[in-house]
């Protein structure tokens, strides 16, 4: 397995399954927990950690007030981040962003203005003065091959918890005032779903890959579908050229993914909303 | 295309750092500078996806622990950029005589409002369209080396896009082979 490693993974590949027991189109054990109670992060206004097998993404969403950008005087910010930091596999190393974490980071800004998740005008409070800014920071705590997956889920999760203060201008001083006390939660519009595969030899197509399994690829695809069937980003970087029919089969199995990741998340929030 | 123009300049198989080279096969190392300001995050972004688009088709086992830099500068921007950048890329690779094993093309698709397919959209077009796909193909057998999409569209409207790429993609190879011609024909 550590000599030849691509050989190692031909065989059984040629049986139709993979090293770690799973079928060519079968996912990770995903577990996500959302929320203040289950989760770690108390000072963030909404955080999620989501586990795909060995791949631990956590994501925590702050909000702060801003004011709106001249151009676009209705409109608020999302941010995200996303950090590769050492600490999840050894060939991140400390420093400023490497190519991937910054890759990444443009990728889940791109799925949130695609899918339109969240619209901006959502996000103002009092046009041209005071608008939401939402920090959205995903830090990956353990890489075990599917990053975009993980993050983008971590990212929907944790938006779902967010409870935005209601804030208020005070007419004759101008300031803002926040009240704690009244929350209202973040309004989602879309719920997109990210499901990567891998490209083996020009032909054969995995799901979820592994970091092993992602070393040996020769190429992988991204597609992250939103509720309605509609496809919200097409990712493919480079790597073995696919036939169209074979892109057609990549979507089919991505929407299929959307359903069952979408039951997950309404279980485990219907699970910590307040009874 | 158009009003859009990107230099590409390639170094290369040369020398890599020691921290840098691969045992086997040449490491391909991308830089994406735009007309203003630093490089940021979405260049990276644009700048693995060449990378790795280049690497499916350069035979980089062929020059072992060497290093090919191309370095991509924006001259002007007037939409379909990254496709533009793909263009360029290939006939710098072309130029410099790597060892290929197909030649690939980039081409976008912009769908508007109405449902149309609008095919290389100016910045204007791109704007106001519902979604815009960028897709590039291999010469060989007109495969998608690689795709990227911003804005939703719906399933059927991606491969009614595909589609007409890889129709598109002709013209483009052609343009290449006229390219070339009139390069070594003096």
């Amino acid at each position: 397995r550590t000599v030849e490693p691509l050989e190692y993974y031909r065989r059984f590949l040629k049986e139709n399954c993979r090293p770690d027991g799973r079928e060519l189109g079968e996912f990770r054990t995903t577990t996500v927990n959302i929320g203040k109670c289950l989760c770690s992060i108390t000072t963030a206004d909404g955080s999620a950690l989501v586990k795909l097998g060995n791949t631990t993404v956590i994501c925590g969403v702050k909000a702060e007030l801003a004011a709106p950008a001249a151009d676009s005087a209705n409109k608020g910010y999302i941010v995200p981040n996303v950090e590769l930091p050492s600490l999840c596999a050894e060939r991140f190393r400390s420093g400023p962003p490497g190519e991937e974490a910054q890759a990444a980071s443009q990728f889940i800004a791109d799925v949130i203005e695609n899918s339109q998740m969240i619209v901006k005008e959502d996000l103002c409070i009092a046009s041209g003065k005071l608008a939401w800014v939402l920090y959205c920071d995903i830090i990956c705590l353990d890489y075990d091959g599917n990053l975009l997956d993980a993050s983008v889920f971590a990212l929907l999760a944790a938006l779902k918890n967010v409870q935005l203060p209601s804030v208020m201008i005070n007419e004759e001083t101008g300031l803002s005032e926040v009240n704690l006390k009244q929350k209202n939660p973040l309004v989602l519009r879309k719920h997109p779903v990210a499901t990567s595969f891998a490209i083996f030899d020009d032909t054969l197509l995995i799901v979820d890959p592994t970091a092993e399994e992602e070393d040996l690829a020769t190429g992988t695809v991204t597609i992250v579908t939103d509720g309605e069937g509609r496809l919200c980003s097409v990712h493919k970087p480079g790597g073995s050229p696919l036939t169209g029919a074979k892109l057609q089969d990549c979507i089919t199995r991505a929407i299929t993914r959307h359903k069952e990741v979408k039951k997950l998340i309404d279980k485990v929030i219907k699970s910590i909303t307040p009874k | 295309p158009g009003d859009t123009s990107v230099l590409a300049g390639i170094y290369g198989p040369a020398e890599a750092k020691v921290s840098k080279e691969l045992p086997d096969r040449a490491a391909l190392e991308v830089l994406l500078r735009p007309k203003v300001g630093l490089p940021g995050v979405l260049e990276r972004s644009r700048e693995q996806l060449l990378r790795q688009t280049c690497e499916a088709v350069v035979l980089g086992a062929l020059h072992p622990r060497t290093a090919v830099s191309l370095v991509l500068q924006v001259l002007s921007d007037a939409g379909s950029l990254l496709s533009c950048c793909l263009n360029a890329a290939c006939m710098a690779l072309l130029d410099a005589g790597l060892p290929l094993a197909a030649l690939f093309c980039g081409v976008t698709c912009a769908l508007q409002p109405d449902g149309a397919i609008l095919l290389d959209p100016t910045a204007r077009q791109e704007q106001e369209a519902r979604a815009v796909l960028t897709f590039a193909i291999a010469s060989s057998d007109r495969k998608v080396l690689m795709a990227n999409t911003k804005g939703s569209c719906s399933v059927e409207e991606m491969q009614q896009c595909l589609a007409a790429a890889q129709r598109a993609a002709d013209t483009v190879f052609q343009f290449y082979r006229d390219s070339v011609c009139r390069r070594y024909s003096k």
